[in-house]
C-alpha cells in the first residue's frame, strides 16, 4: 500500500505517469466517472481550508464514489483530545482512502503508520502540500507540453511558502530548469533549500529583488502572497508590498506565452486587472487540482494500475 | 593519580571529550550492563588536555552507532585477552531513533507520542533534521 506524505514519495516516473492519467481524465472524463462507485474517500480536516477540501470532494464524487468527514478540529475527536494513530486507525475501518490536513507538521506521516487505507497529506502545517505540487506540475505540463527546460520565477514570500519549496523539490529532478527567485531580502529562499536541494542538482539559479528584471525570461511567473505578519516593522512590509504586485503593466514585459501561476488564495500581489489576460493561469490551475486528485485516487486505490510501482 | 585496571575482554571508548561521559554512559545504556563498568572523567589527555573514558568488562557487542553522534572525538577500542585487536572511529548513524527530541513547537511530535525520529542530511556538517517536520536539529 502506498501513500502521498512528501512530494518525493513518488519518483519521477511514477509522478509523471500521474500527471499524464490527469491528462487523460481530463480529456475523457466520462471514462473515469463510476471507477470509485461503493468506494469512500474521508476528508480529515483538522484545519479550514476551501480549495483543497473541496477539491479533495469534487475529485472523489467526479469517479463515483463518496465522501464522509471533518471540517475542523473542534468538530472531531481530536477535540476530546484522540491521538491521530487512534483516529487513522479507526477510519481505516470507515473508508477506502484518506485526505488529512493536519496544523502539525508530520501528522500525515504519523497516520501513514498506523493506516490500513492509503494517507494522502492534504497539508500539514508549514510543512508539506504535495498535491498542490502535483496540481503546479499539471498546470506547467499542460501549458508547456513538458516541464524539462522551463524557466521559472518564483516570487514574493520564498521564505515561508510551503507550496514554493514543494515545488522546487519537485522540479529539480527535471532536467535543464531554471530558477529566478525573486523576493524582498527579508523573505529569501531558505539557505537550506538552496544547498540541499538546488545547489546539488546543478541548475542554474539567481536571486533578484524585482520582477521586473527578469520577467522577459520567464516561461511560468509563480506568485505567492507576501504576508503583512512576516515582517517585523510595518514601514518594511508597505515599502516592499508593491515590489511584488503584478500588475497588468509588469506583465506586459513578460513573453507572449507566459503563464501566471498563483497557489490561491490570492490576496492583492496580483491585480485583478491581470485576471482577463490569458497568461493568468491560476483559476485554470484550480481546476487542474481536481483532476489531480481523481488521478491520485485511483492510483492509490490501484483501480488504473502500471502509474506506481509496487511495495514501499 | 587513580589506577584502574585495564580489561581483558572487553571495549574502552576512549578520547571522549571532557564532560561527555556520563552521556555517552546514558544513551548506551550502559547501566542495564551487569559486568563491571567504570567511567573516568577528566583523564589526561596528550592530545586534548583533558577527556573522558569508559571501560566496559566483558561485552563486545554494544550497539556504539550512535557514539558518532554524540561525540565524533570517540575511538572504540576492541580488547581481547587483553590485547587491542581493533580501534575504529565511531561513524555518523544514518539515522537516530529516541536520541535527541525535536524542538519545533509545531511538529506533531510535540503533541503524539511517536519514536522522535531524525535522519542524517549532511554527512559533512554533521546535520540531522526530524523526519517528521524536517527542522534541523540543533545542539
Amino acid at each position: 500500500m502506498r501513500h502521498l506524505i512528501d512530494p518525493l514519495d513518488f519518483t519521477l516516473g511514477e509522478t509523471e505517469r500521474l500527471l499524464e492519467l490527469a491528462q487523460k481524465i481530463i480529456r475523457e472524463p466520462e471514462k473515469y466517472a463510476h471507477l470509485c462507485d461503493g468506494r469512500i474517500l474521508a476528508t480529515l480536516f483538522y484545519e479550514p481550508s476551501t480549495r483543497t477540501r473541496l477539491s479533495f470532494e469534487s475529485a472523489m464524487m467526479r469517479l463515483g464514489g463518496k465522501v464522509l468527514g471533518f471540517a475542523s478540529a473542534d468538530n472531531s475527536s481530536a477535540a476530546k483530545g484522540e491521538s491521530v494513530a487512534d483516529t487513522i486507525r479507526m477510519i481505516s475501518g470507515y473508508a477506502d482512502i484518506a485526505a488529512m490536513r493536519h496544523f502539525k507538521e508530520g501528522a500525515p506521516l504519523v497516520a501513514s503508520r498506523y493506516a490500513k487505507i492509503p494517507v494522502i497529506n492534504a497539508g500539514d502545517g508549514g510543512h508539506q502540500h504535495p498535491t498542490q505540487t502535483l496540481t503546479d506540475l499539471l498546470t506547467i505540463r499542460l501549458k508547456r507540453g513538458e516541464i524539462n527546460g522551463v524557466t521559472i520565477g518564483l516570487c514574493g514570500d520564498l521564505k515561508f511558502g510551503r507550496t514554493v519549496h514543494s515545488l522546487i523539490k519537485s522540479l529539480v529532478r527535471y532536467k535543464g530548469v531554471k530558477f529566478l527567485f525573486i523576493s524582498p531580502e527579508e523573505l529569501p529562499v531558505p539557505g537550506y533549500i538552496l544547498k540541499e536541494v538546488v545547489e546539488p542538482s546543478g541548475h542554474s539559479y539567481r536571486e533578484v529583488r524585482t520582477m521586473e528584471e527578469v520577467m522577459p525570461q520567464l516561461d511560468i511567473l509563480y506568485m505567492t502572497r507576501v504576508q503583512r505578519e512576516r515582517f517585523f516593522n510595518e514601514e518594511d512590509y508597505v515599502r516592499l508590498k508593491d515590489s511584488f504586485i503584478l500588475t497588468p503593466e509588469k506583465l506586459n514585459l513578460g513573453k507572449k506565452d507566459l503563464a501566471v501561476m498563483h497557489p490561491l488564495p490570492r490576496v492583492n500581489e496580483i491585480s485583478p486587472l491581470v485576471d482577463a489576460d490569458e497568461r493568468a493561469v491560476y483559476f485554470e490551475q484550480a481546476r487542474n487540482g481536481v483532476y489531480v486528485r481523481m488521478a491520485l485516487i485511483l492510483c492509490l486505490l490501484g483501480l488504473v494500475p502500471g502509474i506506481l510501482e509496487e511495495g514501499e | 593519580m587513580l589506577n584502574i585496571d585495564s580489561i581483558e575482554n572487553g571495549i574502552v571508548i576512549d578520547h571522549i571529550t571532557a564532560g561527555r561521559g556520563m552521556r555517552v554512559y546514558e544513551l548506551l545504556e550502559l547501566q542495564k550492563l551487569d559486568t563491571c563498568v567504570a567511567i573516568i572523567k577528566n583523564a589526561r589527555s596528550s592530545k586534548f588536555g583533558r577527556k573522558d573514558i569508559i571501560k566496559i568488562e566483558g561485552v563486545l557487542n554494544i550497539d556504539l552507532d550512535v557514539l558518532g553522534f554524540i561525540d565524533d572525538n570517540a575511538t572504540v577500542c576492541t580488547i581481547r585477552n587483553g590485547k587491542l585487536v581493533e580501534k575504529k572511529k565511531p561513524e555518523l548513524p544514518k539515522k537516530l531513533v529516541n536520541i535527541v527530541s525535536c524542538k519545533n513547537p509545531r511538529c506533531i511530535t510535540s503533541m503524539e507520542q511517536v519514536d522522535q525520529v531524525f535522519y542524517l542530511c549532511d554527512e559533512k556538517e554533521h546535520r540531522y533534521r526530524c523526519k517528521y517536520c524536517e527542522q534541523e536539529y540543533k545542539k
